[in-house]
């Protein structure tokens, strides 16, 4: 049953702390592997497999920036926007992954294939400009690089992210 | 679009003094490797605190904090190492490649310390997006049970240690200890004030020793050459070498491992083929977006600690963004303030206030709305953060802020003559900033 894998790598994650409630990021994480995001039901689920407050659980999930809140699409691009990747030309692989996709930063593209977020430094800065599609690192990415990534993205299956 | 690139070892070179990789333990052990976490792992506390402090060795993650001396004032207990790969200081990518391609150097430090300090247990907290170096980390550590150096006592060795690899989920203030502890201990990632020190009171209330990814993987180098070999590379306050990001806009961007004797421009021309042809250097970050920035004839600045603060900025985490002539430094400015009011955890007023403000001033100068009045506000507003908040990140957001009014005043005040960015078109930001734009509103006039 689903719910007991869930229930199995929360313990597992759980065992490597003296205090359970550490194991917090990797429940959540996991959570939002399955759930692709962490819905109220998500969280409820979390909250029972760490016995931890369901309030607990959403104040430490609201702080950090890899969560999702909102539901997102089967992949997720992030570009970073910072100034290392900005210096080498990060807005226009923006306006590029814009223009492939149709939709805005913070947006899902209407086929519901590709949620496109600005990230912050990624740590790629010494091959900029750094594109993170599904958590892997795409480096010296060109603005003409966007149009085969997101051909692949569609045709790709929803992924671990 | 290519993998990361990396370049050709220096003469020098300690931590990455070859080619391509060793994630395979074997092909660590054959250079050398694990050699350290055997014979020293008997080894008295003071002992290796003492050759910590000869070596002179300095925490690299951006506070520069004598190593040998922290570990010195570990307190008793049940004791903890917990290792900050939380590497997000905007332009660093060098704990990133020496997980990458040394995570045994990393594994063997954690060893060698816990050791040390009797900890059963170390944690690498590793920012949550290096999920590929999570992996590769933990297989190197799989690698390191299989071969006994980890959940086993070596000979002579207090007890069994283990290291686990624990992921963050995305927060620069991560890299802050007390707020890496908050997180670590399943909370929201804010800081505490200090005291207590983490090495009294840090991983679930016990005495906790927090470093830095290079500095833990410095030690069995350090440990293997002795500490007066190693301490022989120096300025008068630092040793050894640093593993120092170049980016931006420089020809050959990387890392480079260089000695602490290095000079700002031996990294940038000499290692980094200087700005690309055509454009000339406008000024060059030295230690992380944080760090105020330094000028074109400041490059004979050399890399140590006490070096870069005598300059009147801060080594920080070796990250190096160079900049050329086409950047606007109010473009520039605002990228850097809202990153820190991004990151800001809110905790305490004058950074979740300040970063705020700071941010919709420079957006009011940026697009030319602003008085000349508010350009000495934005100097009024780093008063007020600066040494104010609880932890360094109001500075961080303050401090180069500052140096760009104090060394191009001019563009600022050209905003406001002009009703608008005199070099917007050109700037490598200008075009962000529509999405800034959608995202902030304008204070109103």
């Amino acid at each position: 049953m689903a719910i007991d894998t869930l229930y199995q790598e929360i313990q597992t994650e759980i065992a490597k702390y003296p205090d359970r409630r550490s194991a917090i990021l990797a429940a959540l994480r996991l959570a939002q592997t399955k759930y692709r995001w962490l819905s109220p039901e998500a969280f409820e689920e979390v909250a029972r497999c760490i016995d931890l407050p369901v309030a607990q659980c959403q104040a430490v999930a609201s702080f950090y920036d890899m969560y999702f809140l909102a539901p997102v699409g089967r992949h997720v691009v992030e570009v970073c926007t910072n100034v290392s990747c900005c210096l080498v030309g990060a807005p226009d692989v923006v306006a590029a992954f814009e223009r492939e996709l149709g939709c805005a930063l913070g947006e899902t593209s209407t086929d519901g294939a590709v949620t496109l977020r600005a990230v912050e430094c990624l740590g790629g800065c010494g091959w900029a400009p750094v594109v993170s599609v599904d958590h892997r690192y795409l480096e010296h990415f060109q603005p003409g690089d966007a149009a085969q990534v997101v051909a692949d993205l569609r045709a790709a299956p929803a992924e671990e992210h | 679009m290519q993998g990361p690139t990396y370049a050709a070892p220096r003469p020098d070179a300690i931590l990455l003094d070859f080619e391509g990789e060793r994630q395979d333990i074997a092909v660590y052990e054959t250079a050398g490797g694990y050699a350290m976490a055997r014979s020293q792992a008997g080894r008295p506390f003071e002992e290796i605190v003492q050759e910590l402090k000869d070596s002179g060795l300095r925490g690299r993650g951006g506070a520069g904090f004598p190593t040998g001396l922290k570990v010195s004032f570990i307190g008793k207990g049940s004791r903890y190492l917990v290792v900050n790969a939380d590497e997000s200081e905007p332009g660093t990518f060098k704990d990133r490649e020496l997980m990458l391609r040394n995570p045994h150097a990393l594994v063997e430090g954690c060893v060698i310390l816990c050791n040390a300090i009797g900890a059963g247990a170390a944690y690498i907290y590793i920012r949550g997006e290096y999920a590929t170096e999570a992996l590769v980390l933990d297989a190197a550590v799989a690698q390191a049970r299989q071969r006994g150096y980890v959940g086993a006592t070596l000979p002579g060795a207090p007890g069994a240690v283990e290291v686990y690899v624990h992921r963050g989920a995305g927060a620069y203030i991560c890299g802050e200890e007390t707020a890496l502890l908050s997180s670590l201990n399943g909370e929201r990632g804010q800081p505490t004030a200090k005291p207590p020190f983490p090495a009294v009171s840090g991983a679930w209330a016990s005495p906790t020793l927090l470093n830095n990814v290079e500095t833990v993987a410095t030690v069995p180098f350090i440990l293997a050459m002795g500490c007066k070999t190693y301490s022989e590379l120096r300025t008068e306050q630092t040793t050894g070498t640093r593993l120092m990001s170049l980016s931006g806009n420089v020809a050959r961007p990387g890392n480079y491992e260089l000695p602490v004797t290095a000079t700002f421009g031996d990294l940038i021309d000499g290692c980094g083929g200087g700005v690309p042809a055509g454009r000339s250097l406008k000024c060059f970050i030295p230690g992380g977006s944080s760090a105020p920035i330094l000028m074109p004839d400041q490059l004979d600045v050399q890399i140590a600690v006490e070096t870069c603060a005598a300059a009147g900025t801060m080594a920080g985490s070796g990250a190096v963004i160079v900049i050329d002539d086409r950047t606007c430094m109010v473009q520039l400015a605002l990228r850097v303030a809202d990153f820190y009011r991004h990151e800001s955890c809110g905790k305490c007023t004058p950074c979740r206030e300040g970063t705020r403000w700071m941010v919709e001033l420079l957006k009011k100068v940026e697009s030319g709305q602003a008085q000349r009045a508010e350009i000495d506000l934005l100097l009024e507003l780093c008063d007020r953060m600066e040494g104010k908040c609880l932890c360094p990140l109001g500075d961080a957001c303050a401090m180069p802020v500052r140096s760009y009014l104090q060394h191009f005043r001019a563009e600022f005040d050209a905003h406001v003559e002009q009703g608008g960015c005199p070099g917007g078109a050109a700037s490598p930001f200008g075009a962000l900033y529509p999405e800034l734009k959608r995202s902030l509103p304008l204070v109103p006039a």
